[in-house]
């Protein structure tokens, strides 16, 4: 870990890398749609609707993963201090936002079809707007001090403190009675989904799996490029206040 | 627009909820790496146009 956690090390190992998982990204989406859109037969209780699964599945599980790197990243941060730790999960959280939102809206539309309801209080969709919101109320913990240092740390605690809502989200199928279906892929006794929705299913996860790399690479390097802009300005404001008390300037009139 | 695509858009009568769904999908992630994309650039530019200014 040590390794990696140095800034000057990350940023020529994120060159190599990024180029590679945004290429991975792109092709295997790619491939991803086109197999949801044309290749997968409609569903026979769901008919065509089922290929809204292809985006809100990938989009749920990245949802419930950033926060889990996001979390994990916090407590990197809290105990050993790496100076990426704190920039990792501040770059991660705008994604992980954005996957939830995704999974949110896809999910609506699905089950407004499927359940005649938009909307549902039940466990499973309350604990994901929960999720929705902490990534939310870390964003702006986060930028709400002064300090920046202050705020990494209030904002690392609240991402430890809600890493709670992840397995009840993965679990609220089998807890509660809910409306939304339980797993039917990464639970015990193998998925019960048929390889044809599976495969794609698959594509389209490693896909957005590969495009947050990227993303969240592209995000870090942009942290560290601002902090050596910040860096430079500083300095910039010392030669000058040194320069006005140079001997024989005047120092104030 | 031949049967074959009126066939493929209609979705099967989801028309209205496949592609919003794919719609919010592509714009959601296309944002974030186009604002992404956009904050590199610009913090690139500030820090080559601070070290290229002279050292006095």
């Amino acid at each position: 870990m040590h390794r990696f956690a140095n800034p000057a090390r990350f940023m020529r190992l994120s060159a190599t890398l990024m180029p590679w998982c945004a290429l991975g990204a792109a092709l295997l989406i790619g491939l991803g749609i086109y197999l949801a859109l044309f290749v997968v037969p409609p569903d026979y209780q769901q008919g065509d609707d089922v290929r809204i699964m292809y985006v809100h599945v990938p989009a749920a599980w990245m949802a419930s993963f950033v926060y889990a790197l996001m979390a994990l990243a916090s407590g990197i941060a809290i105990i050993w201090r790496h100076p990426l730790a704190d920039i990792a999960a501040q770059s991660a959280a705008p994604v992980g936002a954005g996957f939830t939102l995704v999974c949110l809206v896809t999910g609506s539309l699905w089950g407004e079809r499927m359940w005649g309801t938009w909307w549902v209080w039940d466990a499973r969709l309350t604990s994901v707007l929960v999720l929705f919101f902490l990534y939310l109320g870390y964003i702006a913990l986060v930028n709400a001090f002064d300090e920046p240092g202050r705020g990494a740390r209030a904002g690392a605690i609240l991402a430890l403190v809600g890493v709670v809502n992840l397995p009840i989200i993965k679990f609220s199928v089998d807890w509660w009675n809910t409306l939304h279906q339980p797993a039917s892929v990464f639970r015990l006794g193998g998925p019960t989904i048929a390889a044809s929705m599976l495969w794609p299913l698959l594509i389209m996860a490693l896909g957005f799996m590969l495009f947050f790399a990227a993303l969240l690479m592209l995000r870090m390097r942009t942290a560290l490029v601002a902090a050596k802009v910040r860096a430079l300005r500083m300095a910039e404001v010392e030669r000058h206040a040194a320069g006005v008390l140079t001997p024989g300037q005047p120092a104030l009139p | 627009m031949s049967p074959a695509v009126t066939q493929f858009l209609a979705m099967g009568g989801y028309a209205a909820y496949v592609w919003p769904a794919y719609g919010v999908t592509v714009l959601v992630l296309g944002g974030l790496l186009a604002w992404s994309l956009g904050g590199y650039r610009r913090r690139q530019r500030e820090l080559e146009r601070l070290q290229r200014e002279p050292k006095p």
